[in-house]
C-alpha cells in the first residue's frame, strides 16, 4: 500500500516534470534559435538553419543598427512603451482605489463602465479611432499611440488593481486616517505600496503587447524617425526578398528590455498571480 | 490632556440604530470601559469619537472642543485596532514615526520619542523588523507604542487584546494598566470581555442593542445592578437568576421558589425601600454564585439553606464550581475546594440572604 503510494507519487512527478520540460523546450527553442542565427549570414541560415554559426559574426547586429537607424526605432519604441505603461499605472491604480475604496452614487455603473471596455474589441473600432486621432490633429504623432494605449489598458488594469485595493483591510486605511494621512496621502504612502505585485503584474501585461505592436503604429505613424521597432523591422521584408540574418539579430535586440523587465519584476509578477488563491 | 463628552448621541445606519442617545462624560485621565456584547454599539461609539464615523444626532467634545465636524487627524486622538493595523511595509520604526513625520514633527524628536516609546514597551531591538516578523504580543506593542509616540489628547482602544492568546492577554492587559497609571492619558477602552472590564476601568460603561445601560465603578456595577442584563453580563460565573414569589410573614420577607422558602435578611430587605409593592407577586431573585456556599462546612438555618441535587461539579483548585438544582429552579454556587458534593448527589446549600438582589419580572429592573 505505501509503496504503491510512493510509487504513484514519483510517476506522478515525473510525469509533470516531462510535461514542464516539453513546454519549456517549445517556449525556448524558437528563442534559441532566433539568437543563434542573428549571428550567421543570411546564406548560412538557409544552409545549416538549426547549426551553431560556423564564426560567431556580429555584422547583422552593426548593419542593423547603422542602416536600418535601428538605433531611433528603439529610442521611439522606449519612449511609447514606458510612458503609456507608466500612465496606466499612475491612473488605473488611482481609478482603481476609488472604485474599491470609497462608497459614492453611481459607483457600480462606473465600474461596469470601465468593465465594460474589456468587452470591446479595440480593433472594430480602428476607424472611428483614426478619425478622432486625425481630429484631434494627433496624426503621425507618438501621442496618437501612447492615448490609444492608455485607453486601452485600462479596463483590464482597474480590474486588477481594484481586486487588490478590496482586499487591504479597512483599519490601515482608519489608522493612516488617524495618523493623519490625506486621502491622497493614504493612498500614495499606504495602500500603493502594498498592492506593487499587482503594479507589477500590471506593468508587465501592459508592457509587453505594446512593446510588440505592430497594428496602431502601422495605422497611425507615417514618419519613418517616429516609427517604433515591429514598424521599422518591416524594412527587412523585402517583396521578394527577406533577410533573415539582419531580421534576427533586429527581434533579438528588440526583446532584450522585456527581458530585463521580466528579471526585475518577475518575482513581484508571480506573487502577484498567486496571491489570492490561498487563504493567508 | 482632556475629557471626552457625549452629547445625546445617536448613530443610525438606514433604520438600524446602533447607538441611541449615548450621554456621559469620560473625564480627564480616566479610563474608561465600554463593554457589552458583539453588536452593542461599543465600537460604533469609540469610532464616533475618533471620527472615522459621522455622528447622526448629537455632540462630541474632546477636552472642550466640538469635534463633530473635526477630521480625526485634527481630533488629537490615537487609536490602537484589534488587529493592530501595522503598515506591513514599513518596519517597526517607521510604523511609530509615520504619525509623527506627517506633522512634520523635527527628525530628533521623532526619533526621540520613538525610542523612549520602545523603551518602555520594550521593543527597542526590533526597531528594524517589519510587522509579518513579530509575534502577536510584539505587533500589539508596536500598535500601542504608534499611539504613544503622538503624546495624544485621548487614547482610543477598540479590543486590543482579544486577538492575544489568553496567557498574553492577562499579562498585556496589566501593562496597559501600568502604562496608563505612567502616562495618565485619558482612554477610552472597548471591550467585550467583562474581566478586561472590571479589571482596567476606572469606570465602566456598560451598553446593549445600542442602548447604555449603566455606568459606573467596576465594584459599583459588580454590587449594584441596575437591571437583569448588567447582573448577567458582570461577573463569571454569571450571577443566578430565580424565579420566585415574593411572600411577607409578620415584619419578615420571603423569597418562596416552591421547592424552597428562604428569608430576606432584614436589613437588606430594610434598604430595598419598594419591596413593599411586590408583595404575593412574582419576582426575579438574582445571587451570585460566591454567595451560594457549602451548607456542610457553613451550616445555615432553615431560613437561608436548603438541599439541593448536583448536577455537575467543576473543580477549579482554588475552588469547586457546583452547579445545582431544587425544584424548577438551576443555580451556580461557588464552593469551598474541600467541599463533598458529588455529581448526582444531595447536598446542603447555605445563601448569603444579605447579598441578594430583586428584579421585577416584567421590566428586569432591579427593585429599588
Amino acid at each position: 500500500m505505501r509503496f504503491h503510494q510512493r510509487a504513484f507519487r514519483l510517476f506522478k512527478r515525473i510525469g509533470i516534470h516531462a510535461l514542464l520540460s516539453l513546454y519549456s523546450l517549445a517556449v525556448l527553442l524558437p528563442l534559441v534559435i532566433m539568437v543563434v542565427n542573428s549571428f550567421k549570414t543570411t546564406r548560412e541560415i538557409f544552409l545549416a538553419p538549426f547549426s551553431l554559426p560556423a564564426v560567431w559574426s556580429f555584422q547583422s547586429y552593426v548593419q542593423v543598427w547603422q542602416r536600418a537607424s535601428f538605433g531611433v526605432y528603439f529610442a521611439n519604441s522606449l519612449w511609447v512603451s514606458t510612458l503609456s505603461v507608466t500612465a496606466i499605472l499612475v491612473i488605473a491604480s488611482m481609478a482603481a482605489y476609488g472604485l474599491a475604496r470609497y462608497r459614492f452614487r453611481g459607483v457600480d455603473a462606473l465600474r461596469l463602465y470601465f468593465l465594460a471596455g474589456l468587452m470591446v474589441p479595440l480593433r472594430l473600432g480602428v476607424v472611428p479611432l483614426f478619425v478622432l486621432v486625425q481630429r484631434l490633429g494627433l496624426l503621425d504623432t507618438h501621442w496618437a499611440l501612447i492615448l490609444t494605449y492608455v485607453a486601452n489598458g485600462m479596463p483590464f488594469s482597474i480590474f486588477l488593481l481594484s481586486g487588490f485595493f478590496r482586499r487591504l483591510p479597512q483599519e490601515l486605511e482608519h489608522a493612516a486616517r488617524i495618523d493623519g494621512c490625506t486621502e491622497f496621502q493614504i493612498y500614495r504612502r499606504v495602500m500603493l505600496p502594498l498592492v506593487r505585485p499587482a503594479l507589477a503584474t500590471v506593468a508587465i501585461y501592459n508592457f509587453v503587447p505594446i512593446w510588440n505592436d505592430f497594428f496602431f503604429p502601422l495605422i497611425l505613424l507615417r514618419s519613418d524617425h517616429l516609427k517604433t521597432i515591429p514598424l521599422g523591422m518591416t524594412l527587412f521584408f523585402g517583396q521578394h526578398q527577406i533577410d533573415w540574418s539582419l531580421l534576427f539579430a533586429g527581434m533579438t535586440l528588440a526583446s532584450l528590455p522585456l527581458l530585463a523587465l521580466y528579471l526585475m519584476l518577475s518575482g513581484h509578477f508571480i506573487r502577484g498571480l498567486t496571491a489570492g488563491a490561498i487563504k493567508r | 490632556m482632556a475629557g471626552v463628552v457625549l452629547e445625546h448621541v445617536t448613530k443610525r445606519f438606514g433604520n438600524v440604530v446602533a447607538v441611541n442617545d449615548a450621554n456621559f462624560e469620560i473625564k480627564d485621565k480616566e479610563f474608561m470601559v465600554l463593554v457589552g456584547p458583539s453588536g452593542c454599539g461599543k465600537s460604533t461609539t469609540l469610532r464616533m469619537v475618533a471620527g472615522l464615523e459621522e455622528i447622526t444626532e448629537g455632540n462630541i467634545y474632546i477636552g472642550d472642543v466640538l469635534v463633530n465636524d473635526i477630521p480625526p487627524k485634527d481630533r488629537d486622538i490615537a487609536m490602537v485596532f484589534q488587529n493592530y493595523a501595522l503598515y506591513p511595509h514599513m518596519d517597526v520604526y517607521n510604523n511609530m514615526a509615520f504619525g509623527l513625520k506627517l506633522r512634520k514633527f523635527p527628525r530628533a524628536e521623532i526619533d526621540r520619542r520613538v525610542k523612549e516609546a520602545a523603551r518602555m514597551l520594550g521593543i527597542e531591538n526590533l526597531l528594524d523588523r517589519k510587522p509579518k516578523a513579530l509575534s502577536g504580543g510584539q505587533r500589539q506593542r508596536v500598535a500601542v507604542g504608534r499611539a504613544i509616540v503622538r503624546d495624544p489628547k485621548v487614547f482610543l482602544m477598540d479590543e486590543p487584546l482579544s486577538n492575544l492568546d489568553a496567557k498574553l492577554r492577562v499579562q498585556m492587559r496589566a501593562e496597559l494598566s501600568k502604562l496608563h497609571a505612567r502616562l495618565q492619558t485619558t482612554t477610552i477602552y472597548v471591550t467585550h470581555d467583562q474581566t478586561e472590564a472590571m479589571t482596567m476601568g476606572d469606570r465602566i460603561c456598560v451598553m446593549k442593542d445600542g442602548f447604555i445601560q449603566q455606568i459606573g465603578a467596576p465594584l459599583e456595577i459588580y454590587d449594584n445592578p441596575v437591571n437583569v442584563f448588567v447582573a448577567g453580563f458582570i461577573g463569571t460565573p454569571p450571577m443566578n437568576f430565580i424565579n420566585v414569589v415574593l411572600k411577607k410573614e409578620g415584619d419578615d420577607y420571603y423569597v418562596d421558589g416552591k421547592a424552597f422558602k428562604l428569608k430576606i435578611d432584614r436589613e437588606r430587605a430594610y434598604q430595598i425601600k419598594n419591596i413593599g409593592a411586590y408583595v404575593d407577586k412574582e419576582v426575579i431573585l438574582g445571587i451570585r454564585p460566591e454567595n451560594i456556599r457549602d451548607g456542610k462546612i457553613h451550616p445555615g438555618t432553615e431560613d437561608n439553606s436548603f438541599v439541593a441535587t448536583v448536577d455537575v461539579t467543576e473543580p477549579m483548585g482554588s475552588e469547586v464550581i457546583v452547579y445545582f438544582s431544587k425544584g424548577e429552579a438551576q443555580f451556580v454556587g461557588r464552593l469551598d475546594p474541600q467541599t463533598e458534593a458529588r455529581d448526582g448527589g444531595e447536598h446542603p446549600v447555605t445563601f448569603n440572604m444579605q447579598k441578594i438582589h430583586l428584579f421585577d419580572k416584567d421590566t428586569e429592573l432591579v427593585i429599588k
